[in-house]
């Protein structure tokens, strides 16, 4: 297998793009990584696309071929393939792009992620997201996705002890990360007592638990890295990039409040790497609410389980704690368009790793992770990045 | 929903009826026609669920899709079957009382309505036993 790395990144601002389409959002963020590489979009062999549910949110289908038109790719006639695993469906495209370029299919290849999320009611936002899960058998009961997650959050509190504020403390550190991002939806820094009396969603989770609803796109472009210095003088590799699966309903998991396929992914994204947790500098992860940033921290393997909470109150998650998590203001604050998620995260870590970040940079960042989740845990994709 | 994808699952619906695999003894609610564990080695036949068990967890939905709005607020929860399978429902109870062990029965309800002249989704949902 060869050596693969990332040579350009660009992102849209995230937020209720209420005047940009959603083939502009992608477009924009498409051209932005070319510019960011430094090369010209006919370099481009092959296109992924990761787009949850534009049939459910602009009822358009067949988003390969759209945005390879719209990108002036399309008269080059590239292989362009949209990837679909809800909230990890931009986690899927970046590694289908990997393996396109290890396996010596391709040499450059573009992945990007989109959602446009403010054209369909609230209440059909919920619906469509609720597709993430089981409709027969958890969506028909009614059950919404924020339910799902309060049902985690619900099992841990119970199992561990956590208390409501050390949940409203993952919060507070994602807006204050997120304040300090250019590109975020919510740049305003937010208080516990703020989480606390925010309106109830789904017991115990409140509004401020929870990840928006957004519009945005990110894009990588990606290239053998005996190519990249073609590019860039400070190309990142990417030194894992692994997905997992587990059942799709919750009911049916082994244990409620640990994502089984987040153990599996980055356990086999460690061993690919052939590095240990406590050489990760920084990770993004998947906090779709804020219980779902304690799990993740733990099920990565980063501390016990049921210590991320009193971790998080301690400052080891913040930005120059121990582990800093969601410097970008994660998916709380910077918001989730969630097709484009999994690539932003991307985008975030290579930024850290060279030392582009501004505000939320942290010194010296030399290997970081992303963790994008689909559902409530049955698709994981996680990777892992070195700066050369 | 449409017709025909809820009717064809009516029979499990309406009186919690799953699967068994006679090969390695799990039950299933939802019932699955293949066994996750044997396979095709398995094999399986239909179980009539006794409907008693207890919650796992639980969660109270203030926000609903527009489908259920006029429910809220409404206790969803994941209930262990006495047979050991674990499925999601919607528990008719005081919201403050619900708790985790606490034992419920199954019971035939409405679940939604598609408008006034649609379909009637029922099922089951669970009361406190």
């Amino acid at each position: 297998m060869r050596e693969v790395a990332v040579v350009g990144i660009g992102l849209t601002d995230f937020g209720e793009k209420w005047d940009t389409s959603f083939r502009d959002l992608c477009v924009e963020a498409g051209a932005k990584a070319i510019e960011d590489a430094g090369m010209d979009g006919d370099q481009i062999q092959e296109m992924f696309v990761g787009n949850m549910s534009g049939g459910r949110f602009v009822l358009q289908e067949h988003i390969g071929a759209l945005i390879a038109d719209y990108a002036g790719l399309a008269t080059n006639h590239i292989p362009s393939t949209r990837t679909e695993a809800a909230c990890a469906s931009g986690g899927l495209a970046f590694r289908q792009a990997v393996s396109c370029i290890a396996s010596g299919t391709q040499d450059i290849v573009i992945a990007a992620g989109v959602e446009k999320m403010t054209d369909v009611s609230g209440g059909e936002t919920t619906d469509a997201l609720a597709g993430a899960a089981d409709r027969e058998w958890e969506g028909m009961y009614g059950v919404t996705f924020p339910a799902l997650y309060a049902m985690i959050a619900v099992d841990y509190m119970n199992k561990y002890g956590l208390t409501r504020e050390q949940l409203a403390e993952v919060a507070v550190k994602n807006h204050y990360n997120g304040a300090r991002n250019p590109i975020a939806q919510y740049k305003k820094e937010i208080t516990v007592d703020a989480v606390m009396r925010s309106t109830l969603v789904a017991d115990p989770l409140r509004l401020l638990d929870c990840s928006p609803v957004t519009d945005g796109a990110a894009a990588v472009i990606l290239c053998s890295l005996e190519k990249a210095k073609e590019f860039t003088d400070c190309p990142v590799k990417v030194i894992a990039s692994t997905q997992a699966t587990d059942t799709i309903a919750l009911h049916d998991r082994r244990d409620i409040s640990t994502l089984d396929a987040t153990v599996a992914a980055a356990d086999r994204a460690f061993k690919m790497a052939k590095i240990d947790r406590k050489d990760i500098d920084l990770v993004e992860v998947h906090d779709c609410f804020t219980i779902a940033e304690l799990c993740a921290i733990e099920d990565m393997g980063f501390c016990k389980k049921g210590e991320a909470g009193k971790l998080t109150e301690e400052g080891w998650t913040a930005l120059g704690g121990k582990l800093p998590v969601n410097t970008s203001g994660g998916l709380k604050s910077c918001g989730h368009p969630v097709g484009a998620t999994g690539i932003k995260q991307v985008c975030e870590v290579v930024a850290q790793l060279r030392g582009e970040a501004g505000k939320r940079q942290i010194d010296g960042a030399e290997t970081g992770m992303t963790h994008n989740v689909g559902g409530t845990g049955a698709t994981v994709v996680t990777n892992i990045f070195r700066r050369v | 929903m449409s017709v025909p994808r809820f009717w064809r699952k009516q029979h499990s619906r309406y009186n919690l009826t799953g699967t068994k695999c006679e090969t390695c003894g799990k039950y299933f609610f939802p019932p699955r026609s293949l066994c996750p564990t044997c396979r095709r080695e398995g094999k399986i036949v239909e179980h009539n669920f006794k409907g008693t068990g207890k919650v796992v967890t639980f969660s109270i939905v203030r926000t609903a899709s527009e489908e259920y709005d006029l429910q809220t607020p409404f206790a969803v929860a994941i209930i262990e079957l006495d047979e050991g399978t674990r499925m999601t429902a919607q528990v008719i109870c005081d919201i403050d009382k619900i708790h985790i062990g606490m034992p419920v029965k199954s019971t035939f309800r409405k679940i939604t309505a598609d408008g006034e002249s649609g379909v009637i989704v029922y099922g089951t949902k669970f009361v406190p036993a």
